[in-house]
């Protein structure tokens, strides 16, 4: 039998890092005795055309390898996407369903904008505290930062941990301090009402 | 023994496990539809992680002569391919398996075209499934690890030397980052061992010929061979998943099954769809419904008496099939089925499910075991339905 498992909806834009960030945190949660699932949902692949990716963290492995139908998480790297019907970001949602936006505005903004009352909305300037902090608009590793205050799948340090484990390697020192500090910030800045 | 936990695709998973086997040669067409395995694969050499030789040629044809030509010469060679990649290389993916030469593939299933598809089926080695190969299907990441280090032990065996492929779901699980247990790289290849080659182009003190012109002299005599050896791979495939046990804690059968003891109803299934599975079957299993789950993954040879003795006196069995046959009795897992079954009277009954990457969700598991339900109470079976398909 299945243990507890979260599924996590990405919705973003090609070139976000969001196939990225929906593998790293899957493999992430391994050191802390859970499992992971991580998988971008393939299509043309385009900078800059909506795509969505999928996590599943659970407590025993996890064996389905179906798409996620009714997320637990939504997370959104690109406010945009939030205007366009097809991206889907409210599909397959209920009112037990947390969204976590990458945007300026407030939580009850977005809850109107997407019209989904009574659902639990975060939202954190995931694109700004990367710009300051990385130098680079590229909101992934923030929003990660910023879902470990709504779940507690892991910590801040053991995300950082991971980070330069397995991105030390691929990436320069300042690129995966810039991360940590980004992570931190939006760990903190996270908007909830 | 100390296995490294790790989440990796599929692909990933297969390319460190040809890696353990230390190959001397790969070759590989470089262009889609080729896989991230062989980019992870050509990572390796460049990084100087691997010495294995690459050969990079202009399409899988060539991929599967160059292969060919290299186990000839006696190395341990591999490919991977998928889709219309494996197409292209048909004429010599016989070759390969009539010159008896143990070459491995990294075989990532998905649909073949038209229309234009990039998704997983199992239609690309399904058409192939005649041509003499052992094949093996993956249903995670670490299946798909496993029978990459297997493959090697049962295909370079001295009784059986036959190619082998690795066959995993193309997305669902070579793009598919999964948690597994990796060996350590000394006991990966003391597992596989070193090449030993059965003959060798390159011995000039002991010439032999390789593929020469082979009339109605003898042509049919050396198929005679080829289906001889073909007949010791199941024993092969039994020694080889025991010692793999013993060393990991994973066993291996030709097939998983699953909640299979007392079930008065099963599902027959490839890949990754068993694992979806097998999470509706708890949820019906805890409402009483004995249902369970037989998954194949030893395809070639079909180890008929196997599974016609794990499916004997159950009520009903449901055969899903990620393939069709045109103008043939339902899928391919199915027609080997009811030829194995001949005889006996088990209702039985196929689905052509997930074509072209269409999702294999857990509704599609409640109706077919829905389904089962009807035929084990009586209800005549619809003898082979389209499951998931828009209407």
């Amino acid at each position: 039998m299945a243990g507890q498992m979260v599924e996590i909806r990405w919705h973003a834009r090609g070139g976000q890092g969001a196939k990225t960030a929906a593998m790293f945190l899957a493999e992430s949660v391994l050191d802390k005795g859970k499992f992971g699932q991580g998988f971008p949902e393939y299509g043309p692949e385009r900078r800059g055309a909506p795509m969505r990716g999928y996590t599943r963290i659970s407590d025993t492995p996890v064996r389905r390898h179906c798409m996620i139908e009714h997320p637990g998480i939504v997370i959104v790297l690109d406010p945009s996407l939030l205007d366009s019907p097809a991206a889907g970001v409210t599909a397959g949602t209920g009112k037990d369903t947390v969204f976590l936006v990458n945007t300026t505005e407030t939580p009850a903004f977005i809850r109107k904008k997407l019209g989904v009352d009574g659902a639990t909305v975060h939202t954190v300037d995931a694109t700004g505290i990367a710009l300051d902090a990385i130098g680079r608009p590229i909101p992934n590793m923030p929003m990660i930062g910023a879902l470990l205050a709504v779940n507690d799948m892991m910590t801040v340090d053991d995300l950082n941990a991971s980070l330069v484990k397995q991105l030390g390697s691929k990436f320069s020192q300042k690129v995966i301090e810039g991360n940590v500090a980004a992570v931190e910030r939006a760990n903190k800045e996270l908007v909830s009402e | 023994m100390e296995q490294k936990l790790v989440a990796l695709s599929g692909n990933e998973a297969v390319a460190y496990a040809f890696k353990q086997a230390k190959p001397h040669v790969a070759a590989a067409f470089p262009i889609t539809p080729q896989t991230e395995m062989m980019h992870k694969y050509a990572e390796f050499v460049a990084n100087g992680e691997s010495t294995t030789e690459m050969i990079l040629v202009e399409s899988e044809h060539s991929a599967m002569s160059a292969a060919v030509g290299s186990a000839a010469a006696g190395a341990r060679t591999f490919t991977a391919t998928s889709s219309a990649g494996f197409a292209l290389m048909w004429e010599v993916v016989y070759i390969a398996a009539s010159l008896r030469l143990p070459i491995c593939m990294g075989m990532v299933n998905r649909a073949l075209s038209g229309n234009i598809n990039i998704h997983c089926d199992h239609s690309d080695s399904m058409g192939g499934r005649d041509a003499g190969w052992i094949h093996l299907f993956s249903e995670n990441a670490q299946e798909a690890y496993d029978n990459g280090i297997m493959a090697w032990r049962i295909a370079e065996h001295m009784d059986v030397r036959l190619p082998a492929m690795v066959n995993y779901d193309g997305f669902i699980i070579s793009h598919t980052a999964d948690a597994l247990k990796m060996l350590p790289d000394d006991a990966a290849y003391d597992f596989i061992g070193k090449y030993k080659h059965a003959y060798t182009l390159l011995d000039p003190e002991n010439p032999i010929t390789v593929g020469p012109l082979d009339l109605t002299d003898y042509y049919f005599e050396h198929k005679a061979s080829q289906l001889a050896a073909y007949d010791k791979v199941p024993g092969v495939v039994q020694k080889v998943s025991e010692e793999f046990g013993a060393m990991t804690g994973r066993t291996y059968d030709f097939c998983e099954e699953y909640k299979m003891d007392d079930a008065e109803m099963v599902m027959v299934i490839l890949g990754s769809s068993a694992g979806t599975a097998k999470d509706v079957i708890d949820e019906y299993r805890e409402k009483g419904v004995k249902v369970g789950l037989l998954k194949i993954r030893m395809f070639r040879p079909f180890p008929v008496e196997y599974i016609a003795g794990k499916l004997a006196g159950r009520k009903a069995v449901a055969i899903l099939d990620r393939s069709a046959v045109f103008g043939g009795q339902g899928g391919p897992v199915f027609i080997e089925i009811r030829s194995a079954m001949y005889g006996q009277q088990v209702p039985l009954f196929n689905y052509i499910y997930g074509l072209g990457g269409r999702d294999f969700d857990l509704h599609q598991v409640e109706t077919v075991i829905n389904d089962l339900q009807k035929v084990a109470a009586g209800e005549e079976p619809k003898q082979i339905s389209l499951l998931g398909i828009r209407s």
